[in-house]
């Protein structure tokens, strides 16, 4: 007997790879409107849609809906933008932040709710598109604040160090707050829903390949096993996503924050 | 027995770099859920550091898959 050092019995398995997120266009043949474009549309819709819902007769004594509505934004707004930003300046930077929770928040479930199955942030270029949003917004508000020369003064020099180090800080400071921030926002999220995405889709698979394709019973009942790992992995996913997007929330606001602070 | 074993090193390279992160997120929650437990009104605030020493240590974690996709 030899062994390939392959799994046993996956002779014809093609395990999935970056190429399966590749999807074929919706309409016509641009590749640029394929179906997470097509999600991105339908989740920027589905979350206008439901606070317009939720907030358009407000009443004194709340309707079910109302009252979701209002938890969700009461959450964002106290726990993320109040206790961060600081009761001064955060309310006029609520609806940025709930706009983003929800939003990426509702791309990541994309993920996980069936007959859709694809988080749209597991394709890099949408995830990059969100950071560059918030590098202007951040940026532009301490340029706002400080003015432009001010601005790289507050970000280039951290108070209280003086003397030559500063010959080093200056741009290792400028490298990590202006260049790897936003990289790094993206990274996370696009990563985390392509890694999830990518688990998922290896698990369904190697599941029903083992199940359906092979001869062997005990291979068939590993099949099983493996199918049912695939809905705890669901489950997994369903956490990685929340906390997915309230880091991403919560970054943007301590990047405003840090934008916003004043020098002592 | 003569075996092969196909497939990327850097994988491997990515499971040895995931340690680190993964030892420092323990860590993180570790600290998090003591401060918690000696200090139960503290939990908001300790939530959003918690949540913020997790992304950043995250963030190697994540440099080092991208990393592992791209080099070839």
């Amino acid at each position: 007997m030899t062994t390939t050092g392959q799994v046993p019995g996956a002779e014809g398995f093609t395990p999935p790879g970056p190429g399966d997120f590749n999807l074929p266009p919706v309409f016509g043949d641009s590749v640029l409107f394929a179906k997470p474009a097509l999600l991105l549309v339908v989740s920027a819709v589905a979350v206008f849609g439901f606070f317009f819902v939720t907030s358009r007769r407000t009443a004194l004594v709340p309707s079910k809906a109302q009252y979701v509505g209002e938890q969700g934004y009461g959450f964002i707004r106290n726990s993320v933008a109040r206790d961060v930003i600081g009761s001064q300046h955060f309310l006029k930077f609520v609806p940025w932040l709930v706009a983003t929770f929800f939003f990426i928040l509702l791309n990541n479930l994309f993920g996980i709710i069936p007959l859709i199955q694809f988080p749209t942030f597991s394709r890099s270029s949408f995830a990059y598109g969100l950071a560059v949003l918030v590098w202007l917004l951040y940026n532009g508000i301490g340029i706002w604040k400080h003015g432009l020369l001010g601005y790289l003064r507050h970000v280039t020099m951290p108070a209280g160090i003086t003397g030559p180090i500063l010959v080093l800080i200056i741009p290792l400071e400028f490298f990590s707050t202006v260049l790897v921030r936003p990289v790094t926002l993206a990274l996370r999220l696009f990563a985390n829903m392509f890694a999830g995405h990518l688990l998922l889709i290896l698990f369904t698979l190697g599941g029903e390949y083992l199940l359906l394709n092979s001869d062997k019973v005990l291979y068939n009942s590993v099949g099983v096993l493996t199918l049912i790992l695939a809905v705890a992995i669901s489950f997994l996913e369903l956490l990685v996503q929340l906390i997915q997007a309230y880091v991403f929330t919560l970054l943007t606001a301590i990047y405003i924050q840090g934008a916003l602070a004043e020098d002592h | 027995m003569d075996g092969t074993v196909n497939g990327s090193l850097n994988m491997i390279g990515y499971g040895l770099a995931a340690i680190g992160p993964g030892i420092g997120i323990g860590l993180i929650f570790a600290a998090y859920i003591n401060g918690v437990a000696r200090q139960p009104e503290a939990r908001g605030t300790l939530q959003t550091i918690a949540f913020l020493g997790f992304a950043l240590a995250e963030a190697l974690a994540i440099i080092g898959i991208g990393l592992a996709f791209v080099l070839n």
